[in-house]
């Protein structure tokens, strides 16, 4: 009975963040454009627009391979799987231990390893130019987010992303500073990684700077599809791992019944809301870096990850 | 009797090194001579598997050959097993491989000799048991792979590598030699059981600990030893460079495991420090040399190199739990390093044999000239394809899991109560953690330039796929690389016994858990389990693409490229390898390699082509060898004075050297 749960639970879980990842993203695009003063699409959009890519027909390039068809197929799954290890309404789910916080990162850089060589694949130049500053944004912020890992692990004693979450709860917290240093690394990592505003443009076309666009230049129909829905989990995956480390308020921890989980689900919602929020602030507030600039930017993020975990190892008190 | 057994492996190979000397030149010789080869391989291999994973007691044996009042001392222990296991299935793929690769080597008679005597030294290496035997053993392996190296001599490139491999191959075992020398001490007590049982003076072992580094370390290619490593691996036949890369390195790793955990006596706290700091520096500098080379096969030696300094984090932070008498952590960082040594041996040999694969079908190394393999050669471009993600340590492959088990190790380090490692350690994992990403940029670029786009050239345009015995040998080695990522439980139990004889303790047994997960410390602090990662990546990619396929649309119809409206037939304006690697040269490769960039551009009217020139320096090649080379090519023309001396300057100075001889040993005692 207990494992049929869990079980549910950990379904739940799986099934929530796929559904909500594209509302999500239509959250974040209503409230730009709300405080750019347009009307802005409907929430739904992006559900239409999936549908809509779904059951439209394949466009392939002809020098396209096999491997070309079947990334699409590989990020989703490597994200998917990554997204529904991340506690979200309730810590303690039934296969979070199958994969620690080091091994949902390199699930992403998985994402992304085949994502980049999908942009060579049909042998364009704009795929090659959104492959190699993919690349080298992630070479970047991949060890900026291991460092962070390493801060938040060595102060929660665990790699363990429910036993970091539980801990964070606990009042033995407290405020520290390499948990500061880590939150602002972490934010800066997320926003990289997910390739907004002042590191890249998700709404643009045809733009020099753009990276995750170029990648995908080249995908039409289910396939980029796939790839949206890929990008929104990631987007979600972030702001969940930001949302059950660094506000873990109201997260459910072992208990399975229904008023308890439903004050999970309804502060997990009420936390997506507040990142949706604030990500569209920043992303309205800021301009976007030249291309060079993003390595100082992520260097400062690696550099505040190393700075934190140095804190740590220096004492146990920071 | 196992060890026997070996013994009698490593002579065959011997006798067939011999014979491949008369039948050279018979068109059935390089069958013969891979075939026989791969078999002893095999049973070499079954032998010390049994051994290793039978947990038996350690075997000796010695012949009566070698120095007269010392015989040859041979020893089969865990550690001697597992890098026999190492080398052997290596050695059994490599000639696997060669079956059908060997084929198309236009000088056999150069290769097949020094093939089966470069895998018997590999397999003396590791079983000697005292130092005589040690050291023949390392120059007969090194000594045979510079044969190979030379085999096609007649290209300069190979002619100067094979020159700055033997002169660094005679300074690391000069080195060795004298670190053996010093633990033997003044009676002499040259096999390894002595040396065991002698306890050296803390500066006596800590010589002999640097020097073993420099000897171990300059076979291995740790920076700034490396100089000869991406000159000589290349240059021989690919199966070779797959065994030197692969293989070669790990017995050097085995040379500084014995002396260094066993030979050298108790470990120093600061041992580690030099350890684990050349071992960081080395890891990043590999990955940033291989992000800016275009020619395959030397992007694959320069990434050994930083394989070997990922290996050497793992062994440093072995040595310092050690030192503190914390064995559990020591245990989990010494199996994190040999687990990367296994599978590094994995993912190298494959990546080599692609390399060989691509060789043979376009007669180009030089990625540059390549493109859109994966059209032609769709079965090697798969299992590059696994090499490649296993090499940037991607879940559910192998490299992820030995990189996942020197993190979890590292966590522990706060725990030692040393400053200066408690400030180096997490230095050593931002840099672990750079050369990780830097190592999946690289090998999207590899692989990229090489497989995926058009084809740049006509070789690469009419390439055909590999013969079945190379690939044979790629497929065995890609699921050896899934394997491992999936249940990694069964090889870390493997490793046990290594860590038992070294350490006195091993990590907690991994079989009996919960679906195969690994748990290094305790379930609470962190586990991992690629067997449900595998699976759920399999059913949730399944799922899509059943649900998608059947429910929406499956469609599909072939186009020219979108390419934003202006796509251009020609291939050049693909981007390269060189052009690939522009962002990160700019952000690392301006500080550590000066790189610059020159565009000639033609005037208005002129109808020559732009050209840009990218120059970069190698800074260690400069600051080191260079002024060394210079200082010793001084010291010799000063030198050669000598030989114009009169007979009374030549007697006087004999009696100079003697007085001054008998003056230090006065002064000694």
């Amino acid at each position: 009975m207990v494992l049929i749960t869990d079980l549910a639970i950990q379904g739940a879980q799986m099934l929530l963040v796929l559904f909500l990842a594209p509302l999500f993203t239509g959250l974040v695009r209503k409230v730009k454009a709300r405080l750019l003063r347009r009307q802005g699409p409907p929430l739904i959009q992006p559900y239409l627009d999936l549908v809509r890519l779904m059951r439209k027909e394949v466009v392939l390039a002809d020098s396209a391979s096999w491997l070309f068809r079947v990334i699409p197929y590989l990020i989703f799954a490597a994200t998917w799987v990554a997204a529904s290890l991340v506690p979200t309404f309730r810590t303690g789910l039934l296969f979070s231990w199958s994969a620690d916080l080091i091994a949902i990162i390199a699930l992403l850089g998985s994402g992304r390893f085949f994502l980049a060589l999908a942009g060579l694949d049909v042998g364009t130049s704009f795929g090659g130019i959104g492959s190699s500053r993919e690349v080298m944004i992630a070479s970047l912020a991949e060890p900026a987010m291991i460092m962070i890992v390493f801060t938040l692990a060595l102060i929660a004693g665990s790699t363990q992303l429910s036993t970091i979450a539980e801990f964070m709860v606990s009042p033995q917290v407290g405020l520290r500073v390499s948990l500061g240093l880590a939150l602002v690394g972490l934010v800066m990592v997320a926003i990289a990684e997910n390739g907004r505003v002042p590191i890249d443009n998700p709404a643009t076309h045809l733009e020099l700077t753009m990276v995750h666009e170029a990648m995908v230049l080249e995908y039409s129909g289910r396939h980029l599809a796939l790839i949206e829905i890929a990008a929104s989990l990631k987007l979600i995956l972030y702001v969940s791992l930001l949302a059950c480390l660094f506000v873990p308020w109201g997260i459910e921890s072992t208990g399975a019944s229904v008023p308890t989980l439903a004050v999970g689900i309804l502060a997990y919602l009420g936390k997506l809301a507040l990142g949706a929020f604030l990500l569209a602030l920043f992303e309205t507030s800021i301009a976007k870096m030249r291309v060079f600039r993003v390595p100082e930017f992520l260097g400062m993020a690696l550099m505040l990850g190393l700075l934190a975990t140095l804190l740590r190892f220096v004492s146990g008190s920071f | 009797m196992t060890l026997a057994i070996v013994l009698a492996c490593a002579g065959a190979l011997l006798a067939l090194a011999a014979f491949a000397v008369a039948i050279g030149r018979s068109a059935a010789a390089s069958r013969i001579v891979y075939g026989a080869s791969m078999i002893v391989a095999a049973i070499s291999l079954a032998t010390a598997a049994m051994h290793l994973l039978g947990g038996r007691a350690p075997e000796s044996l010695t012949l009566p050959v070698g120095v007269p009042w010392l015989g040859s001392h041979f020893r089969l222990d865990a550690l001697s097993a597992f890098f026999l296991v190492v080398v052997d299935f290596g050695a059994l793929c490599a000639s696997l491989f060669a079956l059908g690769y060997g084929e198309h080597e236009t000088a056999p008679g150069r290769v097949l000799p020094f093939y089966s005597a470069f895998l018997a030294g590999m397999t003396l290496v590791v079983i000697a048991d005292d130092a005589f035997t040690f050291l023949l053993s390392w120059e007969f392996m090194s000594l045979s792979s510079w044969a190979l190296v030379m085999s096609h001599h007649r290209v300069p490139d190979n002619v100067r590598a094979g020159y700055v491999y033997l002169v660094m191959a005679s300074f690391g075992t000069l080195s060795l030699l004298l670190g053996f020398g010093l633990l033997a001490g003044p009676d002499g007590f040259y096999t390894f059981e002595q040396m065991r049982a002698a306890h050296p003076s803390a500066a006596l072992s800590a010589l002999a600990l640097i020097l073993a580094l420099i000897g171990a370390g300059s076979k291995a290619g740790i920076v700034p030893l490396h100089a000869w490593l991406p000159l000589a691996h290349p240059a021989a036949p690919s199966h070779v460079s797959a065994l030197m890369s692969g293989v070669m390195t790990k017995v050097a790793v085995y040379g500084f495991v014995r002396i260094a955990f066993e030979l050298a006596g108790a470990p120093a706290w600061w041992w580690s420090i030099v350890v684990l700091a050349l071992g960081g520096i080395t890891a990043v500098m590999g990955v940033l040399y291989a992000l800016m080379q275009h020619d395959l096969k030397r992007l694959l030696a320069y990434h050994t190199v930083e394989n070997i300094g990922i290996i050497f984090i793992g062994l440093g932070l072995a040595l310092a739990f050690k030192s503190y008498g914390m064995p559990f952590a020591a245990a989990l960082a010494l199996t994190a390093a040999l687990l990367h040594v296994f599978n590094h041996s994995l993912f190298k040999s494959l990546l080599f044999f692609g390399a060989g694969a691509v060789l043979t079908a376009t007669g180009e190394r030089d990625m540059e000239h390549l493109g859109g393999l994966i059209h032609r050669m769709p079965q090697t471009a798969f299992v590059f394809l696994v090499g490649c993600a296993a090499i940037s340590a991607l879940p559910p492959l192998n490299g992820f899991v030995s990189e996942w088990l020197t993190f979890q190790a590292m966590l522990l380090s706060p725990q030692l109560p040393s400053w200066g490692l408690k400030l180096l350690v997490p230095a050593v994992g931002a840099l672990l953690a750079l050369s990780a990403a830097l190592a999946a940029a690289c090998f999207v670029k590899a692989y990229g330039v090489t497989f995926l786009g058009r084809p740049r050239t006509p070789a690469a345009e009419s390439a055909v796929e590999t013969d079945r015995f190379s690939l044979a040998a790629m497929m065995l080695l890609a699921a050896f690389c899934l394997l491992i990522g999936v249940l990694p439980g069964l090889f870390i139990d493997a490793l046990a016994p290594v860590s038992s004889a070294l350490i006195g303790a091993h990590m907690p047994e991994q079989t009996g858990t919960q679906w195969l997960a690994i748990v290094p410390i305790g379930a609470s602090r962190s586990s991992y389990d690629g067997l449900l990662v595998f699976l759920f990546m399999v059913i949730a990619g399944t799922l899509a693409a059943f649900a998608i396929h059947r429910l929406a649309s499956d469609r599909l119809r072939r186009a020219p490229a979108w390419d934003c409206g202006y796509p251009d037939p020609n291939p050049a304006t693909q981007y390269t390898a060189t052009s690939f690697a522009e962002p990160i040269r700019r952000v690392f490769g301006t500080m550590v390699f000066r790189a610059s960039e020159h565009v000639e551009m033609p005037p208005p009217g002129d109808t020559r082509p732009a050209r840009l020139t990218v120059h970069i320096t190698d800074p260690i090649w400069d600051a080191i060898y260079l002024p060394l080379a210079a200082g010793i090519g001084f010291a010799a023309d000063r030198l050669n004075r000598l030989q114009f001396l009169t007979i009374r300057q030549f007697l006087s100075l004999v009696f100079g050297a003697l007085v001054f001889l008998l003056l230090v040993l006065a002064v000694w005692s």
